[in-house]
């Protein structure tokens, strides 16, 4: 009888890592999800929306920097806003209503893995849409729409959005200058 | 009364002359151009079975002279379908990423230079005033502290002079809404350039140039195959790409999201959001072209 | 048979002639050949050995098409007051209006030709073999126009002449209602000419409800003026006779077609300074020039001078009367209405162009060249046809001529006259 048990024991530990492994190594690389659904209802109420998954381009993350428990996992979360001595990179540049909001208010104190709503709600990197949509509602509206921000694809079939972060640096989310193309040849010096 | 000796000697001159001169008239375009395309007629009057033909001959002469597989196609418009194009000037950085992207899928002539896209630098404090603009600005980086920025192209409008004004309708509007050209039949006499309130015809004043390696093979009879000198060409939003179902080259290529497009006559589609909730406006409005080309502020 | 006959006539008259008939005939010929090369460079290149651009489209060459559209035109001004009031002195010179109107229009077809970019696709508007966009376009009503204001001048000149050199009466039943035809012909020429640039509501300078009008006032300027001094030069070198009187009635018939001339401008500019709208750019740009480009101001206002001072030349009955001053008159208003259909026409037209950029046309060297072709060929078409005119309707030169003796007898004449 213990023999039996300790042999039922043994399959369904294997079986449970097994199913482990399987389900990390499926979501171990970023790669684009659900190519084949698209948001059909721009007027739909975005309340509806938490079930709802949208194409969207990968999430930019840094080199190395993901998942961010590989570092965060070791360490006592400590709530208490203040000038932090690693991410250099961030803060510097932090200019997101800087006076009045800091990196927790985004990114969940306990798992950073995961961002999170005013509500406690916690959110994967890839719907950071959701968070940036809490404040910026009227841009989430036209972004679900493809109005606001990029979407490639098929215009009468799967699109593909850009994240608001791909193009806003979310830290920084101003867009900087760029360098223009030349400009066109003047008629005049097209004279042969 | 008997005929002078010389007069049939000099009526044989005559006709040798002017054999000659035709001759070598015909001789002088004769590398260029085939018989059989010389006499080709109007696209809009052929048979299935000629423009297959014309077509056929179109690919082996690209692929020939370029040294690349070119597909030529001659897709029709589908069915309930009617293109819209919009473009935020709130966003628009005046980049020209657009311009340089429409001239690599549209296979426009480098040399001399041909762009369908021109970007307007104009004031914030004139408005959309054309007479300040400025077409050439090159600052270090943009947008410029005070300036923003005004794409034109072709607006594939409701009402077009230019389709009006051809004397050998050689430029007509297709069934879903884009102005083409078939540059087989334009005799290159400039009146619809004359007649575009918004400058979007070019004429290749030259024999255009591309290098072969920046060709782009995969064109439209309509649109983007490879032109040749002396005819009016302009932009037809990717006419081979939109009737693939993509988006237009400049629409892909825009950093900052300001182009938008889709197909008026579907009430999901971003543009008919766009007319519905945003404030749009169009350029030249009391010509009454009603182009199909918005311009909104998304912000 | 009786055609070819006088083909072979009409070849020998012109074929002999003075030492200065060569001299010129081998002049215009030099310059054909020199304008052929430029145009030949123009035919290997393509357009872009021209100066026009996208910006500006149009040049040199639309210039002198509108302009010489509107020398074919004023062929009428001499035909109204001989046919439609019968005014003898007139009626024998109304021929020369007529050859002039045809050399004009051979020439307007010219500058359409080398100004197209596929000259070979010409036939693309052959109603039947091509596709002609009637009524639509407005360049089909200008080809249908055009080619039968030619075809009927063509046929009443060579009729009146094939009838004079076989010593027949022609049948005014024949001839009158042609020629009372050419009368609103040579006016719709012209207007559907000034409509070509009228159609464009995206070109404001030309979208004047006035231009049409303005076009026939000048055309009703410039194209006397060429047959007053032609007739001059004609009356001293051949046994042509015209009275004084002929010549001061018709530059009093002038004068009225200037002074509206002027007013339809001075109402133009009247229009678009006092309401100061975006459009006065374009008068901006020719009266005044915009920024640093004044490039055609110098025109503009010595076009406007000159149209002035020629106006009053033959408004004051003591200057039309001397036939010096007539004389400098004709060349300023022909100088004066040449500018306004060229360059005051197209180029502010498209300057600044429909996005407000300034793109600075001037004619190229090929423009030129193939223009000096053009008009030289005219010159000697004119030259040829004025010469056979002369000789069958004034020198009496008929079929009799033909036979042997009498013939040379005849040229002897003819070439010691002239």
């Amino acid at each position: 009888m213990k023999d039996i048990f300790k042999t039922l024991f043994k399959i369904h530990s294997l079986l449970f890592l097994s199913v482990s492994i399987i389900i990390i190594s499926c979501n171990d690389t970023p790669e684009v999800y659900n190519l084949g659904q698209t948001v059909t209802s721009p007027l739909e109420g975005a309340a509806n929306k938490s079930h709802e998954e949208i194409a969207v381009s990968p999430p930019p993350f840094s080199d190395g920097i993901f998942p961010c428990n590989d570092c965060h996992a070791f360490q006592k979360p400590n709530p208490v806003r203040r000038t932090l001595t690693w991410h250099e990179d961030i803060t510097e540049i932090f200019n997101h209503d800087s006076k009045n909001r800091w990196c927790l208010d985004c990114h969940d104190l306990n798992n950073r893995d995961s961002l999170r709503l005013a509500s406690g709600k916690l959110l994967d990197f890839k719907e950071s849409y959701k968070l940036c949509g809490q404040c910026h509602g009227d841009k989430l509206r036209d972004w679900k729409v493809g109005v606001h921000g990029k979407r490639t694809g098929y215009w009468n079939g799967p699109k593909q959005y850009y994240l608001c972060v791909s193009c806003h640096n979310p830290h920084s989310p101003k867009f900087k200058p760029i360098k223009p193309e030349p400009p066109p040849f003047r008629e005049d010096e097209q004279i042969k | 009364m008997k005929k002078p000796v010389n007069y049939s000697g000099r009526r044989k001159f005559l006709k040798n002359l002017s054999l000659f001169a035709v001759g070598s008239l015909a001789l002088s375009g004769c590398g260029q151009v085939t018989m059989k395309e010389f006499l080709q007629k109007n696209f809009r009057t052929l048979s299935k079975k000629e423009k297959d033909d014309i077509i056929k001959a179109l690919e082996k002469k690209y692929t020939a002279k370029y040294g690349k597989e070119f597909h030529v196609t001659d897709e029709p418009a589908a069915d309930g379908v009617e293109f819209g194009y919009a473009l935020d000037l709130s966003r628009c950085i005046g980049c020209r990423r657009c311009v340089y992207a429409c001239v690599k899928e549209n296979n426009q002539s480098r040399d001399p230079q041909i762009q369908y896209i021109q970007v307007l630098q104009m004031e914030k404090e004139k408005g959309i005033d054309f007479a300040h603009s400025d077409v050439h600005y090159n600052p270090e980086l943009v947008p410029e502290e005070g300036y923003f920025y005004v794409p034109v192209q072709c607006q594939q409008c409701r009402n077009p002079q230019c389709t009006e004004v051809c004397p050998v309708k050689a430029t007509w509007q297709e069934p879903d809404g884009v102005v083409v050209v078939d540059y087989n039949w334009c005799i290159g006499c400039r009146y619809c350039m004359a007649a575009c309130p918004y400058g979007a015809r070019h004429f290749n004043w030259g024999e255009p140039y591309i290098p072969a390696a920046e060709i782009n093979p995969e064109t439209h009879y309509l649109g983007n195959r490879p032109r040749m000198k002396g005819v009016v060409e302009k932009c037809t939003f990717c006419i081979k790409r939109v009737r693939d179902g993509k988006y237009p080259a400049c629409v892909e290529i825009c950093p900052v999201g300001a182009r938008k497009f889709g197909n008026l006559l579907d009430p999901e589609s971003e543009i008919r959001y766009i007319l519905a909730n945003k404030r749009v406006l169009v350029l030249k409005q009391e010509l009454n072209t009603q182009p199909r080309f918005y311009y909104f502020f998304g912000v | 048979m009786n055609f070819f006959r006088f083909v072979r006539g009409v070849f020998k008259i012109i074929t002999k002639g003075s030492s200065a008939y060569y001299a010129w005939i081998t002049f215009l010929i030099l310059l054909i050949v020199w304008g052929g090369f430029g145009y030949a460079n123009q035919l290997a290149h393509g357009l872009i050995v021209t100066h026009m651009r996208d910006s500006v489209s149009w040049g040199f060459y639309i210039g002198n098409f509108t302009f010489l559209v509107g020398v074919a035109a004023a062929s009428v001004m001499l035909v109204i007051p001989a046919y439609v009031y019968h005014w003898k002195p007139i009626k024998e010179i109304v021929i020369f209006g007529e050859l002039l109107a045809i050399c004009a229009v051979i020439m307007c077809l010219c500058f359409i030709i080398v100004d197209i970019g596929n000259p070979l696709r010409f036939w693309h508007m052959l109603p039947g073999i091509g596709i002609l966009n009637f009524p639509s376009s407005l360049l089909s009503w200008d080809f249908f126009v055009l080619n039968s204001y030619f075809i009927l001048n063509l046929i009443i000149v060579v009729y009146l002449l094939y009838c004079h050199f076989y010593k027949k009466e022609y049948k005014v039943s024949f001839v009158r209602p042609l020629v009372l035809f050419s009368i609103p012909m040579a006016i719709a020429i012209h207007t559907v000419t000034a409509f070509l640039f009228n159609a464009l509501p995206g070109r404001p300078f030309w979208n004047s409800a006035l231009l049409a009008p303005r076009f026939l006032a000048s055309a009703f300027c410039s194209g006397p003026a060429i047959l007053l001094i032609l007739f001059q030069i004609l009356r001293k070198i051949t046994k042509f006779e015209i009275k004084d009187e002929a010549i001061w009635r018709i530059a009093e018939l002038m004068v009225y077609a200037m002074f509206i001339y002027l007013f339809f401008t001075v109402a133009e500019l009247f229009k678009e300074f006092y309401s100061g709208t975006e459009n006065i750019l374009y008068w901006k740009y020719l009266l005044f020039g915009i920024g640093k480009n004044h490039e055609i101001v110098v025109y503009s206002w010595s076009s406007i001078i000159m149209g002035s001072v020629a106006f009053l030349l033959f408004l004051i009955p003591s200057t039309r009367k001397n036939f010096l001053t007539l004389n400098i008159g004709a060349v300023l208003i022909y100088g004066s209405v040449y500018i306004e259909k060229g360059i005051a026409l197209i180029v502010p037209g498209f300057t600044p162009d429909t996005l407000g950029q300034i793109y600075v046309y001037t004619p190229s060297i090929t423009e030129v060249k193939t223009a000096v072709m053009i008009f030289s060929s005219g010159f000697l078409l004119f030259t040829f046809l004025s010469k056979i005119a002369i000789a069958i309707v004034f020198e009496d030169y008929c079929i009799d001529d033909l036979s042997s003796k009498k013939r040379e007898d005849k040229l002897k004449e003819i070439t010691i006259a002239m």
